[in-house]
């Protein structure tokens, strides 16, 4: 049966217990549930808050059309991937991927896929905003981001 | 056609988006940011390290030789930092 993967984007923060229970309840053919959760971190407390970005419309569909990618590639059960906008301080979620399969290996990697493409083909940029009141910089893609990515092309 | 800006190139530009009218000899995107860096000193600005800016047609993602076509909506982005 052909899984339907489930893509969000958000301001609001998400649930992870209910994000995964929603993969696994009631069901026996679910044998690994890999969840990844994205956070805001302080950068050593010099951080106030990260703002997301977001291509409102391009997000959504790049998340699908990534996640559509994942459910193809590996016999998932069921994927979800959520991705917050807005201004996010530090300690709150950013991004959710949670994975589901009979087996572990496809679970880790269709979790750990989705992230390195996540990163690097989804509509998203991060502004940090600084303790001491400044306006930061904008967060430079790292270029292992998108060698991350490669891994799965080849 | 609609033209979009994301994070920084939308703070360069000082616009989040913005209609033109596209000259005939625009044919690609590379053209296309041609077009744009010639309008003011904002728009060159924006574009001055074109190498870090992403494109978009009609929402997907695409390379600079790509032709315009009928696509009603460019967005222009630098590098993706989600996730």
């Amino acid at each position: 049966m052909k899984v339907t993967p489930v893509a969000r984007v958000q301001s609001e923060d998400f649930d992870v217990q209910l994000e995964s229970r929603a993969l696994a309840e009631g069901r026996k053919d679910v044998g690994a549930l890999v969840t990844f959760t994205g956070l805001c971190r302080d950068e050593a407390g010099t951080l106030s808050a990260l703002e997301l970005e977001h291509y409102p419309g391009m997000a959504e569909a790049e998340l699908m059309r990534i996640a559509e990618q994942a459910v193809q590639r590996w016999p998932l059960t069921g994927l979800t991937v959520v991705h917050r906008f807005g201004k996010i301080p530090p300690g709150e979620n950013i991004v959710l991927v949670v994975a589901a399969s009979a087996h572990r290996r496809a679970a880790f990697e269709a979790a750990d896929f989705l992230m390195d493409y996540l990163k690097t083909r989804a509509p998203f940029w991060k502004k940090e905003h600084l303790v001491d009141g400044d306006s930061g910089s904008w967060v430079e893609a790292k270029s292992g981001d998108e060698d991350d990515a490669a891994r799965w092309s080849s | 056609m609609n033209i979009r800006y994301f994070a920084w190139v939308r703070e360069r530009v000082g616009l989040e988006e913005e209609t033109i009218e596209v000259p005939a000899s625009v044919k690609t995107v590379a053209d296309l940011i041609g077009h744009l860096k010639s309008l003011d000193e904002n728009h060159a600005a924006a574009f001055e390290e074109e190498d870090a800016i992403r494109v978009a047609l009609d929402q997907l993602h695409v390379e600079a030789d790509a032709e315009l076509g009928d696509a009603r909506e460019a967005a222009f982005f630098p590098p993706m930092t989600g996730g």
